[in-house]
């Protein structure tokens, strides 16, 4: 398990944006392009190196009414996926 | 130019890849760049290039890689990357770093670069002097890497490996390990341009790959996710071919130094096109109406064994460029298939290669002296 307090943060060279052309979000890092949807998009919005993975869930079992330990799970599968690519730092 | 109606489903580029001029401090012999070099004379202005940058930001266009030849034998790059950043987009300097200086890395980190990738030509001064045919060379890089690296700029270390660097994978990775690497890349030559003149002297032994291969497998378990290596067996090795630039007009634009869009850097070599310039067509017009990028899009236009194939919604052929380089037809299927007719070709070329050792290195103007060998 991945501990609650860490901070997720984008590794460095890594931009998250929305883009006006595809009307989408994509996510940028070096020779890579990911398009998260729906919920990675929620997730990911949350991301700033600030906030803890704890206080992330929290936000998001607030806003979208749903199971804490559900929006965890999510979560972290999510995050962890987005680690080994080389996206994010946990 | 001729004009095509567009697909309906034709999604923007992702990549714009600006070869912004052909002039290099380095003259490697495993350069993908034409035999035939452009000028300085013959290349686009800035004005040009501002204008291309903001055409392909309103297309969709997400990364930009600034490439070459040597992007910094240009003095005005800064200027190009800091329009590009303002445009929100992701720009990556492909270099051989022997002339970024401080002031040069200044400039760029002031501009807003998001990412360099830093390539070696060995782990061996001398040897990497002796391939990239500049003495101190080697030295130039490894202050370049502490520069990028001090600028909190992330770095890639990209390593061209071929049959007299192979051996020395493990040291690179190292290299890239101590250097502070954020990613490493080992890419095998590309079979284009000088380095399809050099090959036979360039192709690696099965027994060299299979230890490189078994190289970088240890090293990527070693070092995880904190520095992905990346790494692709090389087609003249490999029994399918690859999805080139992730199929023809569908991923990428590339733009030569005197302003052609080419669907990939080697498509020059394609006779019977007719590509588009930058100077008269707008990058929309030539993503969407050009027939030079439509020729080949999707999978209309494969032959047999392609056509009724499993595999091909996945490599969509292989690579036009080296279908004609290796057969005389760029509508063939890649011969580095092993369902090909011509694979033959790529075995031979294997075969043939053992005993060559004889480097013709890159230079403008030698393209005569080179096609007559």
């Amino acid at each position: 398990m991945t501990d609650e307090a860490v901070r997720p943060r984008f590794r460095r060279g890594v931009k998250f944006r929305f883009d006006e052309t595809r009307q989408a979000w994509v996510l940028l890092a070096p020779e890579k392009l990911f398009t998260p949807q729906g919920t990675a998009v929620e997730i990911l919005k949350r991301v700033d190196g600030e906030r803890t993975l704890d206080e992330i869930v929290d936000d998001l079992a607030s806003v979208f009414q749903a199971p804490r330990d559900l929006i965890a799970r999510d979560v972290e599968v999510m995050l962890r996926d987005l680690e080994a690519k080389g996206a994010v730092w946990l | 130019m001729a004009v095509t109606a567009p697909a309906a489903t034709l999604e923007p580029p992702v990549a714009l890849i600006a070869e912004i001029t052909h002039r290099c401090p380095l003259s490697c012999a495993y350069c993908s760049n034409p035999l035939e070099l452009e000028r300085s004379a013959a290349e686009l202005g800035t004005s040009d290039w501002l204008r291309v940058i903001e055409e392909a930001a309103a297309l969709g266009v997400l990364h930009l890689h600034f490439t070459g030849g040597e992007p910094l034998a240009r003095r005005d790059l800064a200027t190009l990357v800091r329009h590009a950043a303002a445009l929100q987009l992701y720009t990556n300097l492909i270099t051989s770093g022997v002339q970024l200086d401080d002031r040069a890395m200044l400039a760029l980190a002031e501009a807003g670069i998001d990412h360099i990738q830093l390539s070696f030509q060995d782990v061996e001064p001398e040897r990497g002097d002796a391939s990239g045919g500049l003495k101190g060379g080697h030295a130039r890089k490894l202050a370049a890497a502490a520069r990028i690296v001090a600028a909190q700029v992330p770095l890639t270390l990209n390593f061209v490996v071929h049959r007299g660097n192979i051996d020395r994978i493990p040291a690179m990775i190292a290299l890239g390990e101590r250097l502070g690497a954020s990613r490493i890349e080992i890419a095998h030559v590309q079979y284009h341009g000088w380095a399809l003149l050099n090959r036979a002297s360039l192709l690696p032994t099965a027994e060299q790959l299979a230890v490189a291969t078994a190289g970088v497998g240890a090293a990527r378990a070693r070092l995880g996710s904190r520095i992905p290596v990346d790494y692709v067996l090389p087609d003249y090795f490999a029994t399918r071919p690859k999805a080139c630039m992730g199929g023809w007009g569908r991923r990428a634009m590339n733009i030569s130094p005197s302003g052609k869009a080419l669907p990939c850097h080697a498509a020059e070599s394609l006779p019977g096109f007719d590509f588009p310039s930058v100077r008269d067509t707008s990058l929309g017009a030539i993503w969407n109406g050009s027939e030079a990028f439509a020729r080949f899009r999707g999978t209309d236009w494969a032959p047999e064994p392609c056509r009724s194939c499993k595999h091909l919604e996945a490599d969509l052929g292989g690579c036009r460029c080296q279908a004609f380089a290796l057969t005389g037809e760029a509508a063939r299927t890649d011969p580095a298939c092993k369902l090909s007719p011509d694979h033959h070709i790529v075995r031979q070329a294997i075969a043939d290669a053992v005993a060559a050792n004889d480097l013709q290195p890159r230079r403008i103007g030698l393209f005569g002296r080179a096609a007559t060998r």
